[in-house]
């Protein structure tokens, strides 16, 4: 800015509100993707394992585990997978922790920017479209092994309704209507999830819904955390509404994974 | 070849300032008051699309009086400024400082190189943290000249009428609503009128929200503002 003079004048683009796009002028050393990725790109490196998304009766449940891997070794107990895009909206992060946490933030600040410039929201249907280019630009990392694939959902205020959508590592989108999961526990969790999974679910159903998925992950996939007792962590679960993206005290989420505990260790010890 | 007239530089820079001023003087005023909780921005705006109060980041709000396509592009430009600045370094390392700068360097090299100045007036406002840091309030002027203010500052076509009343009537706390009703008196200090809430564009710098402390007040809730305040 500081060499500004000609920057605003003539201004032939001074109706995009993309930031990605600014800073692909800009920065362009900043965007996803812009190095090379090495031939030899470490074949290991952490990852982060199950992220899920659940529609119930005001919105989408967003929820994760806390753990990151690479190979058998744990990278981090206490890594969070699920952030805050916007008001309205949230982006839950499996794969190469990395690559995808800077993807996330990335994501924040191209949908502030936008909000900031044009002075309204994009739609939720413009917000999931955008995620999907930003997942196609990460390909050649990708072809390496640093594979984003995050899940996006959020609160439609036109439909009025919870939605949410999975992507593929080109950029494939497909919305989900009921229910998803992602990452290296995700086939455990959608199992679980649709045994579990009614219409209209009230917010303690779907966040118990949501916890049992995310127990029979760690239950049966080595790179999913559950809770860890000993330290106090335990999954991260987020709300969003018709008022906005709110998290859920840890307290309750403890709450909840203990019930879960005691109701399997009485009932059914051996599953 | 005919030689082109010479025309003194001292002469050349009054002209375009006269011409600045003049520009900027047709405009409504816009007034900025410290409150209890943050930063009061108020507009004589009828408009409830084209704002001329708005948000550049966390902390951070732009106003700007004068020709409407030339502050929305330096408004544009800051938020492009702070966004990357933000996405490379830190979200707290994004400063009013660091963009009024960049302004008054802006509008200094059209003041000086382009054969229209622009007719605007900026002010550029960040909230502090409420760890007992000071707010700042930068007002840039058409030629680039930087002033920071405090406690109030004025722009516009009356400008110094509004900043001789606030400096009589200004006192340090006040809360939300009569931060408000001064602010509106202000800017009806030099006209016959009363202003309604329609007419009015009104947005805080709020220490007491999370993260994005920039929040309009929307026309139902400041008919409730100015009627607590009276």
């Amino acid at each position: 800015m500081m060499d500004a003079g000609d920057r605003w004048r003539g201004f032939s683009d001074s109706s995009n509100p993309s930031f990605v796009d600014l800073l692909r002028r800009e920065a362009p050393h900043l965007m996803p993707g812009a190095s090379p990725a090495p031939t030899d790109a470490p074949r290991e490196p952490p990852h982060g394992t199950t992220v899920l998304s659940v529609r119930y009766r005001d919105g989408v449940i967003m929820a994760g585990d806390r753990q990151a891997t690479a190979g058998f070794q744990v990278a981090s107990r206490r890594i969070e997978k699920i952030f805050k895009a916007d008001e309205l909206s949230g982006i839950g992060i499996a794969g190469a922790a990395g690559p995808a946490t800077e993807m996330a933030r990335l994501f924040q600040t191209e949908l502030e920017h936008y909000e900031k410039v044009e002075g309204e929201n994009l739609s939720l249907e413009g917000k999931a479209n955008r995620l999907s280019q930003m997942i196609r630009m990460n390909l050649p990392a990708a072809m390496q092994g640093l594979v984003v694939v995050p899940i996006f959902a959020g609160y439609d205020e036109k439909a009025g309704v919870g939605r949410l959508f999975k992507y593929d590592i080109t950029g494939g989108r497909y919305e989900e209507t009921n229910y998803d999961a992602q990452g290296s526990g995700a086939n455990y969790a959608r199992d679980s999830l649709k045994k579990l999974w009614k219409r209209d679910m009230a917010r303690e159903e779907a966040l118990r819904a949501a916890l049992e998925a995310i127990f029979d992950a760690a239950d049966e996939d080595v790179g999913t955390g559950g809770a860890d007792l000993v330290r106090g962590i335990f999954p991260t679960v987020k709300l969003i509404t018709r008022s906005g993206f709110a998290e859920v005290p840890e307290d309750e989420a403890r709450r909840v994974w203990e019930a879960i505990l005691a109701d399997r260790a009485r009932n059914s010890p051996g599953a | 070849m005919p030689l082109p007239y010479y025309v003194s530089p001292e002469q050349m820079m009054k002209d375009k300032a006269e011409y600045a001023r003049k520009g900027i003087a047709r405009g409504r005023s816009i007034v900025t008051l410290e409150y209890a909780d943050g930063i009061l921005l108020v507009a004589e705006n009828p408009s409830t699309l084209l704002h001329k109060i708005s948000e550049i980041y966390d902390r951070i709000a732009f106003a700007g009086v004068g020709k409407y396509n030339e502050f929305e592009n330096l408004r544009i430009a800051g938020i492009r400024h702070a966004d990357v600045k933000g996405y490379s370094y830190s979200r707290g390392d994004v400063t009013a400082k660091a963009l009024a700068n960049a302004y008054s360097q802006a509008l200094g090299n059209i003041f000086t190189q382009d054969i229209k100045p622009f007719e605007i007036e900026v002010l550029v406002a960040e909230v502090a943290e409420s760890n007992g840091s000071k707010n700042e309030i930068y007002h840039i002027l058409y030629d680039g000249t930087i002033e920071d203010e405090h406690n109030y500052a004025a722009m516009g076509g009356q400008a110094d009428e509004i900043r001789r009343f606030l400096k009589d009537h200004y006192r340090e706390g006040l809360p939300l609503g009569e931060a408000l009703g001064l602010g509106v008196r202000a800017l009806t200090v030099t006209q016959n009128k009363t202003l309604s809430e329609r007419d009015l564009e009104v947005a805080v710098l709020d220490r007491t929200k999370v993260q994005r402390k920039f929040r309009r007040i929307p026309v139902e809730a400041l008919g409730q503002l100015l009627g607590t305040a009276r």
